[in-house]
């Protein structure tokens, strides 16, 4: 197509409104971050962020993120599956609930989640007998972080397997191929790009979570801490430097996984284009 | 082409329901569902039911009282004003990204959509502390706002500009990819017959998207009536005064005070539900409004 000249209006005003708008919201006070942390010499900055404490909550923020996410690939997977293949009583409300943990403000999640998972909660009073204890470990942090990214998986693997065209399937059986195989040399190989992105965006949205998890974490230092917290102690205790130098590794972290998503997208849209 | 795949659904569907060799023994099939109803019950359906259980679990004059106490009014008053000041703000920036992304070729485009999803990834503890790194009391302007006697932080204006940066992408979202989708043919037909810019907003692309707005409006609200991190940590959890619904929730919950904290909780579990029915119904009259279409074409 010959490159042809705009015609419509607007593009200036739209556009200058556009980048004063995200610049004065998001990207300034992003930018503040960066420079606050130059406060301190490489060296404060390094042993902040490397503290034991800190250490610890990186390690569990991620490990947990890490455990929500796989979780989610796996039941989410299982959800879309079902939600796309079958038919069954009440389907259409369950596949509007699955949307709730977008919809349910955090604290509300965290303390329903704790008030279910505690020791004389529904499902807290019949695990703990058994030696599980949910609440106010590493485990319930994990239960909050499943809840939080328990759509992401489902809302993106859902439309792909919605649009796998039936011929192919039936082409494999057809060939002698049982229905395990043909779900994992047939469906699975078109799926798993978006089984990722849903992952990886179940693990960005698990890391950086707070709200729900504060309330059924117990917040123990060394043991069930999350790094949003630590921030948020040490700007309660106005050590606003290092709350920030905390702030930028998740920061970067985040921005890190952004890209990758995104690549993992164009790489997934170039992917089903070809395959037309 | 979404309207071709809208029919294979419907023929596909028959399909895989009428040969066997696309499908699952019936036995696997309903381990399948009831794993899948399981796991949902456990994490949804539970947390959701003990909300309205722990709330009325005092009896309904309790749960009344909670509701009617001064110190929750005004928080739903702050939280109110929080999503009515976030939202607009949110839509015009969306609907101006949406058109000069979706009508204009520029250079850095991916760019900047890629920066308008940030605030996704952005920790909404971060959120908060990127404010109180510039209007704080030590921040950039701190000195200059006490100078004029004027508060940010620890105030409504903290609040909501946190509300705004976490609800910041949701309508653009929504918008980039449905105009971008409907292209320009219309707006340029409407400019050729003598339409002004703001006409061809108002008649032809607005009412072209209107679904897809509202739907990004729905998901905007629900964020910002409910956010907790960043709007906690530019809070300061002054009762009556800055504290919003959530951070009320709180409040109560740390007081040991649960039948009111669930009260409340079941207020922000109202409005969850009522925004996946909303939400429901676009989607069915985005989904039926595709069908109809395609009926006129054949």
């Amino acid at each position: 197509m010959a490159k042809q000249k705009n015609i419509l209006p607007g593009f200036n005003l739209s556009l200058g409104y556009t980048l004063l708008y995200l610049s004065l919201i998001v990207l300034i006070p992003l930018s503040a971050a960066f420079i606050k942390t130059t406060e301190l010499s490489f060296n404060e900055f390094w042993n902040v962020v490397t503290a034991p404490r800190v250490l610890a909550s990186y390690q569990l923020t991620f490990g947990a993120s890490l455990i929500a996410a796989l979780i989610n690939a796996a039941f989410g997977l299982l959800t879309a599956w079902v939600l796309v293949r079958y038919t069954f009583p009440g389907k259409k409300i369950i596949d509007a609930l699955v949307d709730l943990p977008f919809a349910l403000p955090t604290a509300v999640a965290g303390i329903a989640l704790t008030a279910v998972y505690a020791g004389n909660g529904w499902i807290g009073s019949w695990l703990e007998p058994h030696g599980i204890k949910v609440a106010f470990t590493p485990l319930g942090v994990i239960i909050a972080l499943t809840f939080i990214g328990l759509p992401f998986v489902v809302r993106t693997v859902q439309p792909v397997l919605e649009d796998l065209e039936a011929e192919t399937e039936e082409a494999a059986a057809s060939l002698g191929a049982n229905r395990w195989q043909t779900f994992t040399k047939i469906i699975f190989p078109a799926i798993w790009p978006a089984l990722l992105t849903g992952f990886a965006l179940a693990f960005a949205r698990a890391i950086g979570e707070y709200g729900s998890v504060i309330f059924i974490a117990g917040n123990v230092p060394f043991v069930s801490e999350i790094t949003p917290l630590i921030i948020i102690t040490k700007l309660e205790q106005y050590e606003y430097a290092s709350a920030t130098a905390v702030a930028v590794v998740m920061l970067v972290i985040s921005f890190l996984l952004l890209f990758a998503i995104n690549g993992l997208q164009w790489w997934f849209n170039r992917h089903a284009n070809a395959a037309r | 082409m979404p309207l071709a795949t809208t029919s294979q659904h419907s023929s596909y569907q028959n399909k895989v329901a009428s040969s066997r060799a696309t499908s699952e023994p019936v036995w696997i099939r309903w381990s399948l569902i009831g794993i899948v109803l399981l796991f949902l019950s456990l994490f949804l359906l539970v947390p959701l039911a003990a909300v309205f259980t722990e709330a009325l679990r005092k009896g309904f004059d309790t749960y009344i009282t909670a509701l009617t106490d001064p110190d929750a009014l005004s928080s739903i008053k702050l939280t109110l004003i929080a999503a009515a000041i976030a939202v607009p703000l949110n839509l015009v920036f969306g609907v101006a990204a949406a058109w000069a992304i979706a009508k204009f070729e520029f250079r850095g485009k991916s760019i900047l959509i890629t920066l308008i999803d940030l605030p996704f990834a952005v920790s909404p503890v971060i959120a908060g502390l990127i404010y109180v790194l510039i209007f704080g009391m030590q921040g950039w302007v701190g000195s200059t706002l006490i100078d004029h006697d004027l508060k940010v932080i620890f105030a409504i204006p903290g609040i909501v500009l946190a509300t705004v940066f976490v609800t910041f992408p949701f309508v653009a979202r929504e918008l980039i990819p449905l105009m971008q989708a409907q292209g320009k043919d219309e707006e340029e037909a409407g400019l050729v017959l003598g339409a002004s810019g703001w006409q061809i907003l108002w008649r032809i692309t607005l009412p072209n998207v209107k679904w897809g707005l509202l739907y990004g409006v729905i998901l905007t609200n629900a964020r910002a009536m409910g956010e907790f991190g960043a709007v906690s940590v530019v809070s300061g959890h002054i009762r009556g005064m800055t504290n919003t619904m959530p951070l009320h929730v709180e409040i109560l919950y740390n007081e040991y005070n649960y039948a009111a904290a669930f009260a409340v909780a079941s207020l922000l579990a109202l409005l969850a539900l009522v925004t996946l029915a909303l939400k429901t119904f676009v989607e069915w009259q985005v989904a039926r409004n595709a069908s109809s279409h395609e009926k006129s074409f054949n």
